[in-house]
């Protein structure tokens, strides 16, 4: 490593910190941020195969027209879950509180987050609001879609208050994560390590973690006001007493909008690691991207409104938010570019977590230009409700945030473990996933353009025949992630050692021992130079 | 493994993973002015509805403000003033080591806090009483309304007031309690000799919380009692 001394590299002893202390107890109690990530995988990862379940069972309802193995009120229920806890409890704390917590201290050469506690104690909000939330189920499940719209939602459910009440517990969970991370990334850079120095990705976290503390608090006081209007019937949103059920959309994507950018800030800084490391060479344009995340996070508070421009806000809100949302595309392309200019005359080794990277891009750009045709007001009228919609955020979200997740995990796991997976399964999973995932949501586009509405169970007979393709595509998609499982728990048990640096990273993670020692690095590390000097 | 036990009153070890006390400071103190930063946010969301119903309906705040005593709202406002200045006297004796005096300044702020909820217990009470409650439960008491406020044409969705009345100073009040149990918690630190010149963080947070509770409290007053 050029770029570090004082760094060592080699393992003196086999202690490291998954052998530092042993127990049960010693885990849920443990102030590692290493073992708070590791506690955030296992959890995000059995909350994702919950997630999934849901999923499967919406893809095989509609599979044929009419009644499939559900009735109704049956899909409405799982559709809302399915949603709920894929956002909530898998993708918004998925790559920050999971590979976040586990590298961004790292990655800047400090020994832990600055709070440790609150760390810990955010990862048991989660637990609890999941609680919560999922308690909701014994009163019947809540039926609402997972963004609790008004006036269907305040009509005294106590499934409703429970999924709510448990969704505030959760947002602490964030909101304490990105508190750690912005004063983290100020105050525990280690020497040499100017903020022009942080790795692109502490780069994306840093920006995530601006959204989580600034708008997480409006999604708590809103189902705070929906949990009041469900018990006393405040009125807030209800026309009855002069409320307004708008009010309550404003409310809600003032956070939930700029909770995308949450989702997909981190997965863009995955990324950057990944295109780098798997080009060899330096990432180009390094400020673009860096400030391009922050620019993300800046605008994502000011481009709410485009949930809203069928629902009765003024022609001129709806003119000025089109207008803001389509500047999002601006940061989003330069980064874009960059990968693209990185990968150019690069060394490509074409392992697992760059098939990742590279499906990512594919993915996420048509994700991301759908998005374009969505906030163009004059489309956005025919395809609103419609499965386009539902298309264009699943190729984001999925095609790009749990692209990114599965490229990091790919990535990072032989420094997690010290142990390599079998590279081969790994891009199995990815072939299965990927294909599944254009067989699945492809045809969407499709039937959203055709008219087919989103959120019913049952749907016109001339859709059935692009329906059946999305359900297999669906199966194909579970199948690549159980291969995942196998080769992650495949390389856990029978990986070859990896070493400290098995991908050739330039970034501080890489310098020290895997799985690395308690405190990270057994000398702090002094930096010279820039994150990503490949030679 | 963090925050050590310190083993001479007054000597703070700082945690692992900061190079010294000072750094440890300036990363708690940026800790909480994020943190006060979103409860700035949630407390915004009432205020921003307050805002657009105010707008929409300002006959129905002018008149649900005439059931509010302006005697115990004012009484209240200098009571949180006053414990707010207490609250700054605890912190600045604990940076001296004036203990003793330290521990009165944070009784006393203590004490304001009941008093704070003892006099909104009066006003709940009250409100309790006639039927003022928020949304549907909302069982006005005609008769006593009359001889509260005399001949006021009531607004139909005057529970809409009420509303908002009770979600911001139930709000308030709630961190008003969650302050009175951090004072207590920092008091009992403050007994133990933990406090000193170079280690008073705890007191520091909690004292920065306990003016945001306080700085809601101003802005509610007038928006609540004073808007007829």
């Amino acid at each position: 490593m050029a770029n570090v001394t004082g760094a060592h590299t080699a393992n003196h002893s086999d202690s490291n910190y998954l052998n530092h202390e042993k127990g049960l107890w010693n885990w849920l109690s443990t102030l590692d941020h290493k073992r708070i990530g590791l506690l955030y995988f296992i959890t995000v990862a059995i909350f994702f195969l919950i997630g999934g379940i849901f999923a499967l069972l919406i893809r095989t309802e509609l599979f044929s027209a009419g009644e499939t193995i559900m009735t109704a009120e049956q899909y409405s229920r799982v559709m809302t879950y399915h949603g709920a806890v894929m956002v909530f409890l898998v993708i918004i704390p998925g790559i920050p509180a999971f590979l976040g917590n586990f590298f961004l201290p790292m990655q800047i050469g400090a020994k832990d987050v600055a709070f440790p506690r609150l760390n810990l104690a955010s990862w048991y909000c989660l637990i609890i609001g999941a609680g919560i939330a999922l308690a909701s189920l014994f009163f019947g499940g809540a039926d609402t879609g997972w963004t609790f719209y008004t006036p269907y939602s305040i009509k005294h459910a106590p499934a409703v208050i429970c999924m709510v009440l448990g969704v505030f517990v959760a947002g602490f969970s964030s909101i304490l994560t990105g508190l750690n991370f912005i004063v983290t990334t100020h105050k525990l850079r280690a020497p040499g390590m100017t903020m022009n120095r942080i790795p692109l990705f502490v780069w994306a976290l840093y920006s995530t973690a601006i959204i989580q503390v600034l708008a997480t608090p409006v999604l708590a006081i809103t189902v705070l006001l929906l949990a009041a209007e469900n018990v006393f019937g405040i009125g807030f949103f209800d026309p009855a007493l002069g409320g307004d059920p708008v009010l309550f959309q404003h409310f809600f994507w003032f956070y939930s909008h700029p909770a995308v950018y949450i989702m997909i800030l981190p997965a863009f800084g995955v990324i950057s690691e990944l295109i780098t490391t798997f080009s060899k060479k330096t990432i180009f344009g390094y400020t673009a991207i860096a400030y391009s995340s922050v620019a993300i996070a800046a605008v994502s508070f000011f481009v709410w409104g485009h949930h809203m421009f069928v629902s009765g806000q003024s022609e001129i809100a709806g003119i000025v938010f089109s207008f803001i949302t389509m500047l999002v595309g601006v940061p989003t392309a330069i980064k874009l570019f960059n990968w693209v200019a990185t990968l150019y005359k690069g060394s490509i080794n074409l392992s697992a977590p760059m098939l990742y990277a590279l499906g990512f891009m594919f993915l996420f750009t048509i994700g991301g230009v759908t998005g374009i045709f969505l906030a163009t007001i004059a489309v956005d009228v025919h395809f609103h409700d419609t499965y386009f919609v539902v298309a264009h955020f699943h190729y984001v979200m999925v095609g790009g945030t749990l692209m990114a997740i599965m490229g990091g995990i790919y990535y990072w796991f032989p420094k997690m473990f010290g142990k390599l997976v079998n590279d081969k399964w790994a891009q199995v999973s990815f072939f299965f996933i990927f294909v599944g995932f254009n067989v699945t949501f492809y045809p969407q586009f499709v039937l959203g353009s055709l008219g087919m509405p989103r959120r019913y169970f049952d749907y016109l007979p001339e859709y059935e025949h692009l329906n059946r393709i999305s359900t297999v595509g669906a199966y194909l998609i579970g199948i690549g992630f159980v291969i995942s499982v196998i080769t992650v728990i495949h390389g856990l048990f029978r990986g070859k050692p990896a070493g400290p640096n098995p991908w050739g990273g330039t970034t501080l993670e890489w310098t020290t021992a895997s799985p690395p020692p308690h405190e990270n690095f057994l000398v702090t590390p002094i930096v010279t130079a820039g994150p990503y000097e490949h030679r | 493994m963090s925050t050590a036990k310190s083993s001479t009153p007054g000597v703070h070890q700082h945690a692992h993973h900061y190079d010294s006390a000072e750094h440890e400071y300036q990363s708690s103190k940026q800790g909480l002015w994020l943190f006060m930063c979103t409860e700035i946010l949630m407390f915004g969301g009432l205020f921003v509805a307050y805002i657009i119903f105010h707008n929409m309906f300002p006959e129905t705040f002018k008149v649900g403000s005439l059931f509010t005593d302006v005697k115990y709202g004012a009484t209240n406002t200098v009571v949180l003033l006053f414990s707010s200045l207490t609250m700054a006297l605890g912190i600045h004796y604990c940076q001296m080591r004036q203990q003793q005096k330290a521990v009165i300044a944070l009784a006393v702020t203590i004490l304001c806090g009941f008093a704070f909820m003892g006099i909104k217990w009066l006003e709940y009470s009250h409100k309790f009483h006639m039927g003022l409650l928020p949304g549907d439960w909302y069982a006005g008491n005609a008769e006593m309304i009359a001889a509260e406020i005399g001949n006021v044409t009531i607004p139909s969705n005057i529970a809409l007031y009420f509303s908002f009345y009770f979600m911001m100073t139930g709000l308030h009040g709630v961190h008003v309690l969650v302050g009175m149990g951090l004072i207590t918690w920092v008091m009992i630190r403050t007994m133990r000799g933990e406090f000193g010149p170079h280690f008073y963080t705890p007191v520091e947070g909690v004292g920065l919380f306990w003016h945001l509770v306080d700085l809601v409290w101003i802005y509610l007053f007038p928006l609540l009692y004073l808007v007829s």
